[in-house]
C-alpha cells in the first residue's frame, strides 16, 4: 500500500444480526437526541430543562397528554394508509389533499344534511363518504399513471393544493358562515365523534385499523400483489398480476383511508372545516411511515413520539420562549439519523491502513 | 536477479462483506504471452481483472507492472500503465463512427480526424482487423463492436489488454477471426489475459492457463502440457462427468404450433419476423442465435407477456381441441389450462421476486389459488421444502431474501418452482448462464428428465457445444427470422454458425 490508495473505502457489509441492527438503530436515535442538546445550547437553554420542558409538557398533565393522542391519530391513520402504496414503490404523496377531500365529504353531510338523521347515521355516511371522497382524489393519478404512464409523484403533489384550493373556496363562499367571515360554521353536535377517555374515538379506529393493515399487508392475496409489483413490475406480470388494477385499487385504498382522516379531523378535533385541515400530517406521515420501514405497528410509536415531539414544543414555546419550530427541527434530525444510520448497517468504512484481518 | 513480468500480482486480496472474492493470488504473466484465467462463475476472475483496470482497489497486496509496484485508483491510471480492458458490454457512443469513437476522451492530442483515422487505419492493418472505420455503431454487428474496443484500446496504446468473456456473444466464425488478431498481437509483445470458462477455447488460443477457483489461485500451467479433463478438475476441484445423457424422443407429438409469429417492440422495430416453428412433446428444441435475434421476444409471446402483432400459437394438449394463445394475459392461458413453464432469461427481474424468500416466490404460481381473500401459505413451503430438498438448495432458510443466494441457487428456486406446475410446455432462456459446472448439469438433466416426461422442451442457449449435446432439433433465430431447424445429432457448429449470420433464412449463394 502506499500514499495513493484512497483514504477511506467503502465496502459491503454480510447480514447483521438483528440484534445489532437495533443496537445501531438506537444509537442514532440517542445521537440524534444529543445532536438537539446542540440546537438548545445554541438558543442559550439548558438541554436537561428544555428535554424535561418536553416530556412533562406532553405527558406530565392530563390535558397535555390527551392533545398528544388527539395529534397522533391523524399520523398514524395517515402512515398507515401509505404504507401499502410504498411498498408497491407507488410515491403517493398526496396525502394532505386526499385528507382534505375526506373531510369535505364529511363537511358537507356535517353542514347540509344534519337534520335529516340521527346522530349515529349521520355519522357514518360522514365517514363512508369521506372514504370515497379520499378514493376518488387518489384514483385520479393512478388512472393517469397507469393509463399513460405519468408520474405520480407530481401528480400527486399537484392534487394536493387542488384540493387546499376548494376548500378556500368552500369557506369564503358557498359554506361561508357569517358573510364576509371567510369561515364555515361549527358542525352540530350530532356531527361531532362522540369522545373515549376524553380523546375522539378515532383513536380506537386507527388502533383498529393498524391490526387490518398488518394483517392486509402481510397475509392477504392483495397485499401480496402490491408487494410483488413494488420489487419487480415484470415479475407481477409474469405472476399474472394485473398491474393496472393493482395500483388502482391499492391508491384507491390509500385515498379511502386519508379521506377517513380528514373525517376525523374534521368532525374530531376540529368540528368544522378550514383549508389547513389537514394540518401537515399528509406530509409527516411520511416521515413516520419510513422511520416505522412500513411496519404498522412500529408506526403507533413513531407517530406517538412525533406528537410527543410536536406537543412538547408548543409548551416549550410558552414555557421558555423557544420557538416551537424545534419540533420540526428535531423531527428533522430524527429523521437524518435514523434513515442516515441505514448506511451503517450496509455499509462499513475502511481506513487507509488498516488491512482489517477480522472478518468484521 | 528476478526476471521482470509484464504483470505481477503479489498476494491481492480483495473482501465483498465475508465474501472473499480473491483471495491471496500469486500470478505473473509475461509479454508475447496469451494467458487464459480460466474458473467458474465466481471464482473471481473479473474481480481480479477489474483490479488492474482501475475499477476496484485490492484490499491487501500489490500489483507490480514491469517490475514497478503501482497503485491503480482509476481507469484512468490503468490507461497511464498501458492496461486497456474490453469489457463484456460495450462502452461506445451509438451514433459515432468507429473512429470517433476510438479517439473520444483523449485529452492530450489535437482533435485531428484525418491524422487519426490514419493511425487508426495503421493499428488495423498491423493485426488484421477488417473494419469499415466509418461505420456508426449502431450499424454495427457485436463482433465489429468488440473490434473498436480492441481498436480503442490499442489506439491509446495498451500493451496490456484484458478481455472479459470475450467469445459469449460471437459466432464461431468470428471467434476465428478474434483469435487470429489476438495471435497478431501476441506476435507484436503484447500481455493478454483472456478471461473465460470455456475450455475449447482456452487450449487453441492461449499459451498458458490460471486457475482460480472460489477466489483461489489453484495453479497456472502451460496449455500445451494439459487437456479439458485436467482443466475441469482444477477449475471445479474433483473429477466432473462431461456427457449429457440423451435419450432418444419418445411419444413426438406437436404441443405448440407456432405460425407467422411477429412481435414489434415499443418503438415499432419488429423484433420478432414471422417465426414458424413446431415444439414437439417428449423433445427437446435448441434455439441458438446471437443475442438480441428474437429469443426473449419469443418466449414472451408465448408466455403472453408480449403483444403479438401478427401470426398465432396454437396449443394442442393431449386430450382436448388446440387452443389459440394470441391474444391472451398470463393469467387467460393459465385458467385455459395450459400448463406452460418459463424460467426467464432475467431471474430476479422477472422470474422471482429478489427481496422474498423461497416460500414467497413458490407463491408466484399459486398467490391466486382459492377462496377468500387470504393467500394461502401452506402449500408453497411445503413446495419450497421439496425444492430445498430436492435440488440441494444452498440457504439458510426458505425464508431468506433469494436475492442473497449465489446464481445457483436462484436458478434452483426458479428452475424447482416451474418443473413443480407440472408443465406440458417449459421454456427457457439461458437456463445456465452464470451457473457453476455442477448446477449446470443439474438443469440439463433436469429438462432431460421433463422432456422423458413428454414435456415440450424449449431450450434458449448460448454455448453451442451444450445445445449439440443437449437438445433434439435447433431452431436457429438470426435477426428475428427464423433461419433454420436442424437436426442436433447430425449438424455441426459451423453450421450452426452460418445459419446464426445468414439474413432470412435464405441461402447464401
Amino acid at each position: 500500500m502506499n500514499e495513493k490508495t484512497p483514504f477511506i473505502r467503502l465496502a459491503k457489509r454480510e447480514d447483521m444480526p438483528k440484534s445489532k441492527v437495533w443496537l445501531i438503530r438506537g444509537g442514532a436515535f440517542v445521537l440524534a437526541i444529543l445532536i438537539g442538546c446542540l440546537i438548545f445550547l445554541i438558543s442559550d437553554t439548558n438541554p436537561f430543562k428544555a428535554y424535561g420542558t418536553i416530556l412533562m409538557g406532553a405527558l406530565g398533565k392530563k390535558t397535555g397528554f390527551r392533545q398528544v393522542i388527539k395529534n397522533a391519530v391523524p399520523l398514524l391513520g395517515t402512515a398507515l394508509a401509505l404504507a401499502p402504496c410504498f411498498r408497491m414503490k407507488y410515491w403517493n404523496i398526496g396525502a394532505e389533499g386526499q385528507i382534505t377531500m375526506g373531510a369535505v365529504g364529511a363537511s358537507f353531510f356535517a353542514l347540509k344534511m344534519y337534520e335529516a338523521m340521527p346522530s349515529p347515521v349521520l355519522l357514518t355516511v360522514m365517514g363512508v363518504t369521506s372514504i370515497l371522497f379520499g378514493a376518488f382524489w387518489a384514483i385520479i393519478p393512478a388512472l393517469f399513471k397507469s393509463r399513460w404512464g405519468t408520474n405520480e409523484t407530481l401528480f400527486t403533489l399537484m392534487m394536493n393544493y387542488i384540493a387546499i384550493g376548494i376548500v378556500g373556496w368552500l369557506q369564503g363562499g358557498p359554506w361561508e358562515g357569517k358573510p364576509g367571515s371567510q369561515i364555515i360554521p361549527l358542525f352540530d353536535e350530532k356531527a361531532v365523534l362522540p369522545k373515549v377517555g376524553g380523546v375522539h374515538i378515532g383513536w380506537i379506529i386507527v388502533l383498529l385499523l393498524t391490526v387490518v393493515m398488518y394483517v392486509y399487508m402481510n397475509y392477504t392475496k392483495h397485499g401480496y400483489e402490491v408487494a410483488v409489483l413494488g420489487e419487480s413490475e415484470n415479475t407481477a406480470v409474469y405472476a399474472g398480476m394485473n398491474v393496472a388494477k393493482v395500483t388502482i385499487r391499492t391508491a384507491a385504498l390509500s385515498g379511502g383511508i386519508c379521506g377517513l382522516v380528514g373525517f376525523m379531523l374534521a368532525s374530531g378535533t376540529n368540528q368544522t372545516l378550514y383549508s389547513d385541515v389537514a394540518g401537515g400530517a399528509g406530509f409527516t406521515a411520511i416521515t413516520v411511515c419510513w422511520l416505522a420501514q412500513l411496519n404498522p405497528f412500529a408506526m403507533i410509536a413513531i407517530a406517538f413520539l412525533l406528537a410527543v415531539l410536536s406537543k412538547g414544543a408548543s409548551v416549550l414555546q410558552t414555557s421558555l420562549a423557544i420557538p416551537s419550530s424545534i419540533s420540526d427541527i428535531l423531527t428533522g434530525i430524527i429523521l437524518l439519523c435514523m434513515l442516515g444510520c441505514e448506511f451503517f448497517i450496509n455499509y462499513r468504512m475502511i481506513f487507509r491502513g488498516h488491512h482489517e484481518k477480522e472478518a468484521a | 536477479m528476478e526476471k521482470v513480468h509484464a504483470v505481477e500480482f503479489k498476494g491481492i486480496t480483495k473482501r465483498f462483506g465475508s465474501n472473499v472474492a480473491n483471495d491471496n493470488i500469486n500470478l505473473y504473466l509475461d509479454k508475447g504471452v496469451i494467458m487464459s484465467l480460466l474458473g467458474e462463475n465466481g471464482s473471481g476472475k473479473t474481480t481480479l481483472m477489474n483490479m488492474l483496470a482501475g475499477i476496484y482497489f485490492p484490499d491487501e497486496g500489490e500489483i507490480l507492472i514491469d517490475g514497478k509496484p503501482v497503485a491503480i485508483t482509476s481507469p484512468k491510471d490503468a490507461f497511464d500503465n498501458k492496461i486497456g480492458m474490453i469489457h463484456q458490454h460495450f462502452k461506445l457512443v451509438d451514433i459515432f463512427t468507429a473512429t470517433e469513437n476510438i479517439v473520444l476522451g483523449l485529452k492530450d492530442e489535437k482533435y485531428d480526424l484525418k491524422a487519426a483515422t490514419a493511425r487508426v487505419r495503421e493499428i488495423c492493418d498491423r493485426y488484421g482487423f477488417d473494419i469499415d472505420l466509418n461505420k456508426k455503431i449502431y450499424e454495427m454487428s457485436v463482433s465489429e463492436k468488440q473490434t473498436v474496443e480492441i481498436v480503442k484500446v490499442l489506439y491509446r496504446g495498451a500493451d496490456i489488454l484484458i478481455l472479459d468473456e470475450p467469445t459469449a456473444v460471437l459466432t464461431p466464425q468470428e471467434i476465428e477471426k478474434l483469435f487470429f488478431v489476438l495471435r497478431a498481437m501476441r506476435q507484436d509483445g503484447k500481455a493478454i489475459i483472456l478471461i473465460t470458462h470455456k475450455l475449447n477455447e482456452v487450449l487453441s488460443v492461449s499459451d498458458v492457463v490460471a486457475v482460480l477457483r472460489k477466489g483461489q489461485h489453484i495453479a497456472t500451467v502451460r496449455t500445451a502440457e494439459t487437456d479439458e479433463q485436467k482443466l475441469t478438475e482444477m477449475m471445479v476441484g474433483h473429477a466432473v462427468k462431461l456427457d449429457i445423457d440423451r435419450l432418444d424422443p419418445k411419444d413426438v407429438k406437436p404441443r405448440l404450433s407456432i405460425k407467422d409469429l411477429t412481435c414489434k417492440d415499443k418503438e415499432g422495430v419488429v423484433k420478432l419476423d414471422h417465426a414458424s416453428f413446431v415444439a414437439n412433446g417428449g423433445e427437446i428444441l435448441g434455439i441458438a442465435g446471437i443475442a438480441g435475434s428474437g429469443q426473449k421476444e419469443l418466449l414472451e409471446a408465448i408466455a403472453g407477456l408480449r403483444k403479438v402483432d401478427e401470426g398465432s400459437i396454437l396449443y394442442t394438449p393431449d386430450d382436448a381441441p388446440a387452443a389459440e394463445l394470441v391474444g391472451k394475459t398470463p393469467m387467460e392461458i393459465k385458467e385455459a389450462g395450459v400448463a406452460l413453464a418459463f424460467v426467464p432469461e432475467d431471474r430476479l427481474g422477472m422470474g422471482l421476486v429478489g427481496g422474498m424468500g423461497m416460500t414467497e416466490n413458490m407463491m408466484l404460481r399459486s398467490w391466486n389459488k382459492g377462496k377468500g381473500i387470504f393467500v394461502d401459505r401452506k402449500a408453497p413451503e411445503e413446495l419450497a421444502e421439496k425444492v430445498y430438498d430436492f435440488l440441494e438448495v444452498v440457504t439458510p432458510s426458505i425464508d431468506y431474501p433469494v436475492r442473497k443466494l449465489s446464481g445457483g441457487n436462484v436458478q434452483k428456486v426458479l428452475v424447482g418452482r416451474e418443473i413443480a406446475s407440472e408443465p406440458s410446455v417449459l421454456m427457457s432462456a439461458y437456463a445456465v448462464r452464470g451457473l457453476d459446472i455442477n448446477t449446470s448439469y443439474v438443469i440439463y438433466n433436469l429438462m432431460s428428465a421433463q422432456k422423458a416426461k413428454g414435456v415440450a422442451v424449449i431450450f434458449v442457449g448460448e454455448d453451442l457445444d451444450v445445445l449439440l449435446e443437449l437438445c433434439d432439433r435447433i431452431l436457429v433465430l438470426c435477426g428475428g427470422k427464423v433461419s433454420g431447424v436442424v437436426d442436433a445429432r447430425t449438424t455441426s457448429k459451423d453450421e450452426l454458425g452460418l445459419l446464426m449470420t445468414k439474413v432470412g433464412g435464405k441461402e447464401e449463394n
